[in-house]
């Protein structure tokens, strides 16, 4: 039967409860196999239950677990609903836990589809779907199925006009061949387009990913050895700005501590509690800890120590933190000075005073800096916002990638212009311009995730 | 009843209509307005072409006539786009226009079950809209149970020179004057559509010295999967290639009011092939070329006439003399036959299903030009699906329908049906979505199994097609196996190719992946004892395997789409929300399936979104 599928259903980010919505045939046995409390597939049916979310032995979350079988369900299949305690990190955390275990990521609006696929939305209700799509114009209803606004849809619309006119001019070539007159489509003369195409996917992509740390905020981590003051800088980052977002004394370990505005730069704080444990038992777990977050992290803030010389972890720190977006940050400058500062390679650094509050807006300034805020802020940004187009960006890219590909490998052009077809047909998805498959979905893609 | 199928129209539709009617078993009439013109090539002295040459091979696959027929024809084979990818190659042929109708002919006299009649058809014979025969121009009545159109060009046709219009068919010919008309009192929207024709020049008139020599191929080649090719490489005819001068264009421009479709005319309605433009409208769109390329091409070897292939007009006779004298080796030409523009009816296509039935009319079927197309192969192609599923409908079996991805006559029709014609329509490779697949060299291994399915493919020629397909996977296999390893002597072999000489063993198969290696250096290494046909194959499997393998996985999602089916009576004013235009076309086109409403133009995907919805809810969901 139909697939088990998961998403976050509540708006991300603020809030002091998310819910996470799982819904189809094997809900509640994936569900329990995460869940520490009674065994959920004893339970009955609408009830509710108190545990955590476990991966193997560590606790992730502690939750509520709603049980709600078929058929008596928004989607007509059983339905488990976990309410964790907020949190971008945390809730995605389970999620992923849940994907792992065998659900699949819904698609937009699936639960609304299978809702209406399974006979539980009426017919009104499904009538006031259509109205609201047939209330716009008839381009303004393309645009809205795909979720794109005027802007975006434009610079799209440009990039598919320039692939067209290279897809006619080699289609001209294979159905004309004799015509001498023709200028003939090389791959050498592809290739040099391309490249011109791959930059503007590539910069959109980019604009979606900055327009994306705009509007959730940038994943924040602060890395550094016991003791070289990492829970001060938090704190004078804190205290300069008492506008956290979301509290952190969370009885949890979640990932996202909170949320902090600084200068209007929204940054999401990963693991400070960690950071606060190590500071207080002196511990190496606390730094290693911190790096596996680097994953998750946009930004890296590593913490040195003016008054001792560098060791062995902190070259360990830097050099892991190498590929990413880092502040390297020297503190206690109040202090001694200890540290071998030859021995950092030249690297930016800043020098900090948390105890005199010393240096704090450089490390300020510098975040904007790095993430050209300034620029982003005041610039019209071409970007797109939700997952579906960036998702078909990225393919677009690689089927682009593969153009590339078959021109090295001395592929005939009418190979290589199956994947640059494929390229113009996905920017179309993008807009709505081309018709792919499964219709049904693209309807319900104006609805909230997990709706 | 004497005959069960008429074919009305001896053109290359009617020839493949009648001709499988008739092998299927059915006693077939062929009714045409002059025996000599049966199958008779009007304009170019050419068969295939980009696209087109890949429709003749598909309709010798199905059990058609016409890639036979022009093999027993050509003058010179040509494999176009030799250069590029497979997927583009195409073969095309220049036939003698002697020739292909005699052999043609001695092949439709050769069938049993076919009668050739010489009349032309004014009328049918329709009851509660099922045909029951027709009418001839003497008011005799012939009564049968299917009948196919396949006129071509003859309703209502107007030969167009200068500022004259004449009532006659290509070559003087009495065309239908009534037909067009009944058919539009029978409902059907009837359209005017415009082609062309160029000059023909005499032979010996022209300095070929100021022109450049065109060749056949140097490899031989037939259209039909059943024979060697057995003709001399040194027997091809060449032709010639010259470009228009700077005069020709200064005459054109300076007459241009004297063409039928400029001016000297004022009551032109048809509409010309974008794909094949005449020479003034080349000019006047195209004004900022210096020179556009014209072919001189032989018709035949029993007389001296030259078309002028690029050349098409509707000039007075007068301007056509000086155009053609301000040609390079032409400045003494004699004009055997004057270019001219011809306006004649069609039947807008969309009024036809996928099996190219008409669905106002039961029982009746139309075929080739009739239908909005241009070009021999479109005609022929057509005629042989028409005269498959008039037959199969006898029999009381499904029709034959082939999809987009299985075929450019699937293309072709869905495009007919779906999208209908502004001008006339010419296949492109361009029209088809997965060209990867519908390859020339393939079309046997595509079609074969349906031609054999209806009864045009022997048991004989599937046996070998069965054969050749379990060849194809035998040597796969070999290759996939058989090893080399890096010895010394081997990776001299491939330096000298030149190629990367190897570490490790490789198999033959991902050797082959190489761009600069051969099936020829893969036989070095492999003892391969099968025919070129099934190596190439081999070849083409294992170079082009991502891209093949991608072009399938579209076509499927295609395919899922064309199957879900929309019911024949979906009844669009219920579907709330619908664009009015989207409505309009719907309504008109009727889609069979999803799929096909999505190709209908003005149908765009969030109407369809309606209709899905719509569907499970008035078909699925009620019923639930």
């Amino acid at each position: 039967m139909e697939d088990t599928i998961a998403a976050i259903s509540t708006a991300l980010g603020v809030g002091a409860i998310s819910i996470i919505r799982v819904s189809g045939t094997d809900s509640i046995r994936i569900v329990d196999s995460i869940f520490k409390g009674v065994n959920l597939n004893q339970v009955s049916s609408h009830t509710i239950h108190y545990g955590y979310i476990v991966d193997q032995e560590s606790v992730i979350d502690e939750v509520l677990v709603t049980v709600m079988k078929a058929p008596k369900t928004f989607t007509v299949e059983d339905i488990v609903e976990i309410n964790a305690h907020g949190g971008i990190a945390t809730t995605g955390r389970i999620l992923e836990l849940l994907l792992k275990k065998g659900c699949r990521l819904a698609l937009p609006g699936e639960f609304t589809k299978r809702a209406f696929l399974n006979g539980r939305i009426d017919l009104i209700e499904a009538e006031s779907v259509m109205e609201l799509i047939s209330a716009k114009t008839e381009s303004a209803r393309r645009l809205s199925m795909a979720g794109v606004d005027g802007t975006v849809s434009s610079f799209i619309r440009n990039l598919r006009s320039k692939i067209i006119e290279l897809l006619a001019n080699i289609e001209v070539n294979i159905d004309y061949p004799e015509y001498e007159d023709i200028e003939e489509m090389t791959v050498q003369k592809l290739d040099k387009s391309i490249e011109q195409i791959e930059l503007e996917l590539e910069n959109i992509l980019k604009n979606s990913r900055e327009g994306k740390l705009i509007k959730e905020g940038i994943n924040t981590s602060i890395i550094g050895r016991p003791n070289v003051g990492k829970s001060s800088i938090l704190n004078r980052l804190i205290n300069e700005n008492k506008a956290i977002v979301t509290d952190i004394a969370g009885t949890t370990r979640d990932v996202v501590e909170g949320s902090i505005v600084l200068d209007g730069m929204l940054l999401n704080l990963l693991d400070t509690a960690g950071i606060r444990e190590t500071e207080n038992v002196v511990e190496q777990i606390g730094v290693q800890k911190s790096l596996e977050l680097l994953e998750q992290s946009d930004l890296v803030l590593v913490v040195l120590n003016h008054n001792e010389s560098l060791t062995e972890q902190d070259f360990y720190i830097l050099d892991q933190v190498k590929d990413k977006n880092h502040i390297i940050i020297i503190n206690k400058k109040d202090l001694p000075s200890q540290l071998d500062y030859s021995k950092l390679d030249g690297t930016e650094y800043i020098e900090v005073s948390a105890l005199n509050n010393e240096g704090i807006d450089e490390i300020k300034k510098k975040i904007r800096e790095l993430f050209e805020l300034e620029k982003l802020e005041n610039k019209d940004l071409t970007y797109l916002t939700n997952a579906r187009s960036i998702a078909l960006v990225e393919k677009a890219l690689f089927s682009l990638q593969e153009v590339k590909q078959g021109i090295e490998q001395d592929m005939p052009i009418d190979m290589v212009e199956i994947d640059l077809k494929n390229v113009w047909n996905l920017l179309g998805e993008i807009i709505g311009e081309t018709y792919q498959d499964e219709l049904i979905d693209q309807l319900f893609c104006q609805f909230c995730l997990g709706k | 009843m004497e005959y069960e199928i008429i074919v009305v129209g001896g053109g290359h539709a009617g020839c493949e209509a009648s001709l499988a009617a008739a092998r299927k078993g059915h006693r077939t009439l062929l009714i045409t307005g002059n025996i000599k013109n049966i199958a008779d090539m009007p304009c170019n002295p050419s068969i295939g072409g980009s696209a087109k040459g890949i429709v003749v091979r598909e309709i010798d696959a199905l059990g058609g006539e016409m890639g036979k027929n022009a093999d027993k024809s050509q003058l010179q084979m040509k494999m176009l786009n030799h250069k590029k990818g497979p997927a583009v190659q195409a073969l095309r042929a220049q036939a003698d226009k002697v020739i292909y109708p005699r052999e043609m002919l001695n092949t439709l006299n050769q069938e049993q079950n076919l009668t050739i009649r010489e009349s032309i058809v004014e009328h049918l014979i329709v009851e509660n809209q099922i045909i029951k025969g027709v009418i001839l121009e003497n008011g005799e009545k012939i009564f049968c149970k299917i009948v196919i159109l396949t006129t071509g060009t003859y309703l209502k046709s107007d030969i167009l020179v200068g500022d004259t219009r004449r009532r006659e068919g290509p070559h003087g010919e009495v065309p239908s004057q009534h037909l067009s008309d009944h058919l539009k009192e029978l409902g059907f929207r009837i359209i005017r559509l415009k082609t062309g024709t160029p000059q023909r020049i005499d032979k010996t008139t022209i300095d070929f010295s100021k022109t450049k020599e065109e060749k056949g191929s140097e490899q031989r080649y037939t259209f039909s999967f059943d024979h060697i090719p057995n003709y001399e490489l040194k027997d091809q005819i060449p032709c010639y290639l010259i470009y228009t001068t700077p005069e020709t264009h200064k005459i054109i421009k300076d007459n241009l009011n004297k063409s039928s479709m400029y001016g000297g005319l004022s009551n032109i309605e048809g509409i010309g092939p974008r794909y094949c433009p005449s020479i003034e409208d080349k000019i006047v769109r195209f004004h900022d070329k210096e020179r556009h390329q014209l072919f001189l091409e032989p018709e035949s070897l029993y007389y001296d006439d030259i078309y002028i292939q690029g050349f098409s007009t509707s000039m007075p006779y007068d301007v056509q003399e000086q155009m053609v004298h301000s040609l390079p080796g032409l400045e003494h030409a004699k004009i055997l036959k004057y270019a001219y523009a011809i306006e004649y009816d069609a039947i807008y296509p969309t009024q036809l299903k996928q099996t190219l039935e008409t669905k106002i009319i039961e029982n009746l079927y139309t075929a080739g030009q009739i239908n909005g197309t241009s070009g021999y192969e479109e005609a022929a192609c057509q005629g042989l699906i028409a005269g498959i599923n008039a037959s199969l409908k006898l029999e009381g079996k499904e029709p034959l329908i082939l999809k987009r991805n299985e075929a450019y006559i699937g293309v072709l029709i869905d495009d007919l049906v779906t999208k209908g014609v502004i001008d006339p329509y010419r296949l492109l490779t361009s029209r088809a979505e997965y060209r990867l697949l519908l390859r020339h060299d393939n079309a046997d291994l595509r079609l074969r199994e349906y031609g054999y399915q209806v009864g045009l493919i022997s048991k004989d020629q599937y046996q070998r097609l069965l054969h050749k397909k379990d060849e194809i996977e035998e040597v796969l296999q070999l290759l996939k196996r058989q090893k080399i390893t890096p010895t010394l002597e081997i990776n001299h072999y491939l330096a000298s190719i030149p190629s990367s000489t190897i570490k490790d063993g490789i198999t033959l198969y991902d050797l082959l992946k190489r761009p600069e290696i051969k099936m020829e250096h893969v036989k070095h290494f492999a003892m391969l004892g099968n025919e070129d046909e099934v190596l190439q194959q081999v070849e083409i499997k294992i170079k082009y395997d991502g891209y093949i393998k991608k072009a399938i996985h579209e076509a499927e999602k295609m395919v899922d789409l064309d199957n879900k089916k929309i019911p024949d009576d979906i009844d669009y004013d219920k579907i709330h929300n619908l664009a009015s235009e989207a409505k309009q076309k719907l309504n008109e086109i009727r889609p069979s399936s999803i799929g096909q409403a999505l190709r209908i133009s003005g149908v765009n995907p969030a109407d369809v979104s309606l209709i899905m919805v719509y569907l499970k809810k008035e078909y699925c969901y009620d019923r639930k």
